[in-house]
């Protein structure tokens, strides 16, 4: 069984995170809630893996939260 | 407006339980004659049975109300004897087209698989399905069977012992009192059985209206479900237009929560809507014209002592997915071969637990595919929207998402998996046949299997031999013998790599038992525990 990865796994960290904010440059929050969920559902059909999602959604749910 | 609704199937006549001077007890009375209490009423005679329906008008149901039948209830229905009738008269569909917006974002072909006698679906009105069961109920009356249908008879109270039930039942010519060993309560989603005894309906209330316009026009739509989301003509909310047969189209318009159901249900307000959809040109007729709102919803048992649920009476669902009707019959066809046991003395009354059991395991699977489907076509926050929204973007150019987006999943049995009944299962069998599954059907060396199955206990030897019948406790198990090779799909569904092996049958073609090889102790050991006896064997 695949395990979420949490450690660093993209190469050109910076560069992919302006990517991602180019991404809603000058959009609306309306269109950037659109994209964003565009963008998690096709990120969790190429995951696939319904425990590694599972878990994804764990930590998103658990983390940020004082 | 259509005939049928018109014209009495079943008027009132005097019965002799009037004039009795003492209530007179019968062994099965079933209350409601719409296609769930009428498929009980034919399964129990054709078991010989004697049984009394009273139904509170004496014709079919107004109006087109469940309109799709799934495979499986096709089958239950041939077992009745009535399913070719359906078929002939339904209007078969496999393809279907979702818009989002102004745009056909996918179409898809269900495809059915091939070997199968009865096609996935079809579409037909239940008052067809309704006409159709009582004229075999009529053949079953001219064979000589003992089925008393009685319209005009309202049952207005009832009383419940621990071995009988006691009615109170008006007629038009007054009021009478009967007597019932066993009360099968098949009245509706408003069961009027279960508000007469105080029982529970507990469940999740969708807040949110849908007009249904059944309309008679020439149309060149082609037949296939047509489902909107977010559609010009109807903003916000969803449509569904799906064919029946004669040229009556199924359409159906989400209107929200906060209206004016009176203002609706007017022509004046129906027929601009269904205008805006149709085109300014189109004509057509309004057949029957209803506003509903629905519940996910079910009772905590579906038996009470002598009193059995079946049907809408015992669960709610939205009609999405088509899973009313459907589920209904189900529940008969589980119901009623375990009730002649236990009328028979062969099983004991703890068998129709399992009914309670395994019928509640089904209705649960309905209420949660239904709640998902509802939540799909309805989000409930402002996110539910935007990842509803997402996913049909999407579906419209990534194969990916077309399984997510969810109009209705459509009806598919259940399989009983831990139920109480099921005996040992063997390694290597496909899993699709585990015990608790219904049969799938395939074609044998004597025409269908499904024809072949159904009303007792069965040992389905597939490439191996059995004795013709073995016999415990009065219940016989009657052989069925099929070559492996008999057809491609048999082998493919019923022995995967395996070269042989046995099923044990239930009367409801479902799989009590399975083994690669037939052993006479193990087989009569598992039809003991399909028949809820195996506690009285341990005293």
């Amino acid at each position: 069984m695949t395990e979420l990865t949490t450690r660093a796994n993209i190469i050109g960290a910076d560069d992919f995170y302006a990517e991602l904010l180019e991404l809603h440059d000058g959009r609306s929050k309306s269109e950037s809630d659109a994209i964003n969920a565009r963008l998690i559902l096709l990120l969790a059909n190429h995951i696939g893996d319904r425990t590694v999602l599972r878990e994804a959604m764990q930590k998103a749910l658990k983390t940020g939260q004082h | 407006m259509n005939k049928i609704f018109e014209t009495p199937l079943y008027a009132y006549q005097r019965s002799e339980d009037q004039d009795a001077l003492m209530p007179v007890r019968r062994k099965v009375v079933i209350v409601g004659a719409g296609p769930v209490g009428l498929a009980a009423a034919i399964d129990l005679a054709m078991q010989d049975v004697p049984v009394v329906v009273l139904d509170d008008n004496d014709k079919v149901s107004f109006g087109s109300r469940a309109i799709c039948f799934a495979k499986r209830p096709l089958e239950i229905l041939d077992r009745l004897g009535c399913g070719q009738a359906a078929v002939d008269k339904g209007v078969l569909w496999n393809k279907g087209k979702v818009f989002f917006d102004e745009r056909e974002i996918y179409n898809f072909n269900l495809l059915a698989e091939d070997g199968h006698k009865r096609p996935a679906f079809i579409n037909l009105q239940q008052y067809y399905l309704e006409q159709f069961l009582v004229e075999r109920l009529r053949e079953l009356q001219a064979e000589g069977k003992d089925i008393d249908l009685r319209g005009n008879n309202k049952v207005s109270a009832i009383g419940r012992h621990d071995d009988f039930v006691i009615l109170e039942i008006d007629t038009p010519e007054g009021p009478y009192n009967l007597e019932a060993d066993w009360l099968i309560a098949c009245d509706g989603a408003n069961s009027p059985t279960r508000r007469m005894l105080g029982l529970d309906f507990i469940g999740r209330v969708f807040e949110d209206n849908f007009l249904i316009a059944d309309t008679v026009m020439e149309a060149e739509f082609p037949t296939e479900r047509w489902f909107w989301f977010d559609p010009p003509f109807n903003r916000g909310q969803s449509a569904l237009l799906h064919k029946q047969p004669d040229n009556v189209w199924r359409i159906d318009l989400q209107l929200g929560w906060d209206i004016d159901r009176e203002e609706e249900m007017k022509p004046e307000n129906v027929i601009p809507r269904l205008k805006a959809m149709l085109g300014e040109d189109a004509k057509f007729e309004l057949d029957w014209v209803s506003i509903y709102t629905f519940q996910c919803r079910r009772m905590e048992s579906f038996r009470h002592g002598r009193v059995l649920f079946a049907g809408d009476s015992a669960h709610q669902v939205s009609p999405f997915g088509a899973r009313g009707a459907n589920s209904g019959l189900q529940d008969t066809d589980n119901l009623c071969w375990k009730l002649k046991l236990v009328l028979n003395g062969l099983a004991p009354e703890s068998l129709l637990d399992s009914y309670d059991q395994e019928r509640i395991y089904g209705a649960d699977e309905n209420i949660l595919n239904s709640t998902r489907s509802t939540d799909f076509i309805t989000p409930k926050s402002e996110t539910s929207r935007i990842f509803r929204n997402a996913v049909l973007d999407l579906a419209e150019q990534f194969e990916f998402a077309r399984p997510l987006v969810n109009s209705g999943r459509l009806s598919v049995p259940s399989i009983f998996d831990g139920s109480v009944l099921n005996g040992p299962d063997a390694k290597g069998l496909p899993v699709n046949l585990r015990p608790g599954a219904p049969a799938i059907d395939a074609p044998t060396d004597q025409g269908w299997l499904c024809d072949r199955l159904g009303n007792r206990f069965q040992l389905l030897a597939i490439g191996v031999d059995v004795p013709d019948h073995l016999e415990d406790g009065g219940i016989v198990i009657e052989a069925v013998k099929i070559p492996a090779g008999a057809s491609p799909e048999l082998a493919g569904r019923y022995l995967g790599d395996a070269k042989q092996a046995v099923y044990l049958m239930r009367p409801d073609q479902h799989v009590a038992a399975r083994w690669l090889r037939f052993d006479k102790s193990a087989v009569l050991a598992a039809l003991r525990t399909a028949t809820g006896r195996i506690k009285e064997q341990a005293k």
